[in-house]
């Protein structure tokens, strides 16, 4: 016997309202960091001593401006909502949590915002 | 504001202690550390955009101690968070449940996040020489 009603139980949205969303969205972004985040490490590491003509030729060719761009969003995506998960857990106060979440929110999405137009002015220029 | 002194969770003092419990903050310490750092991987890229001479100066800073030190650090907290990550995605299909299975699959993933390490600037020094 459950004192939620059927319809609560068949939307399946728990109390957030949100159901397995952002659970589902933090997989889904860590399945892509994976091999994203790889190939990531390995290019940048052979450009460690590149000059500026090298490592622009690199990110105007389009699979790795593309690559980049797909590393951008599920990056500031996963991260996003696992600084969310941390506030939530250590943040109690009513107002500074709200501050924070928000700040995290817009925070995560400047950079992201930043790093696309940085990626675009570079393959495009 | 009466809700302000009830027991909140992740209420940790009630649990006694494990050291696979070291395992899984670290990857919440990894997780915001690589969140810091990806403020770096930012300021390479807009570096980038600005112009040689800028850039040209990122990239000494970041090839100064400091700066491959900091990087050494983002190494390791990626393939450490990488590998728990891999870890925890077994967990959600629920696979390595088990006390003993966790308790190995902790071990490699402290194991194999220091090798990669060591094999990915092993990797950098032996081709590059520098
Ligand atoms: C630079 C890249 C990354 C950043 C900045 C990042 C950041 C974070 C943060 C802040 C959390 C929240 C930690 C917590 O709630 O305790 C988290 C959780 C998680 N991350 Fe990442 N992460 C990155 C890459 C990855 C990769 C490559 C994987 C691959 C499998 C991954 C898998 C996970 C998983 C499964 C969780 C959820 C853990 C849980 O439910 O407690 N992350 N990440």
């Amino acid at each position: 016997m459950s004192l939620r009603s059927p319809l609560a139980r068949a939307r399946g949205l728990g109390a957030a309202h949100n159901g397995t969303h952002h659970w589902w969205i933090q997989r889904l972004t860590s399945i892509a960091l994976l091999p994203l985040l790889l190939w990531f490490a390995i290019s940048f590491a052979s450009l460690a001593a590149a000059d500026h003509a090298t490592a622009s030729a690199w990110l105007r060719g389009p699979i790795n401006a593309i690559l980049m761009l797909a590393l951008i969003a599920a990056l500031f995506q996963h991260m996003q909502l696992g600084l969310q998960v941390v506030i939530e857990d250590y943040v109690h106060g009513h107002a500074l949590k709200f501050v924070a979440l928000i700040a995290v929110k817009y925070g995560t999405a400047l950079l992201a915002i930043a790093a696309v137009f940085a990626v675009l002015k570079v393959a495009f220029g | 504001m009466g809700t302000r002194s009830r027991p909140l969770s992740p209420h940790l003092q009630v649990y006694r202690f494990e050291w696979t419990m070291l395992l899984s903050i670290t990857h919440r310490i990894t997780g915001v550390g690589l969140a810091v750092g990806s403020i770096l991987l930012v300021w390479w890229l807009i570096a980038l955009a600005i112009g040689p001479g800028y850039f040209a100066m990122a990239q000494g800073m970041l090839s100064s101690w400091v700066g491959r030190l900091l990087l050494l650090g983002w190494t390791w907290a990626m393939f450490y968070h990488l590998c728990n990550g891999i870890r925890h995605l077994c967990w959600d299909a629920g696979w390595g449940l088990e006390i003993g299975t966790a308790r190995n699959s902790g071990l490699a993933v402290v194991a194999g996040s220091i090798l990669l390490t060591l094999i990915f600037w092993g990797a950098i020094y032996m081709l590059r020489g520098a």
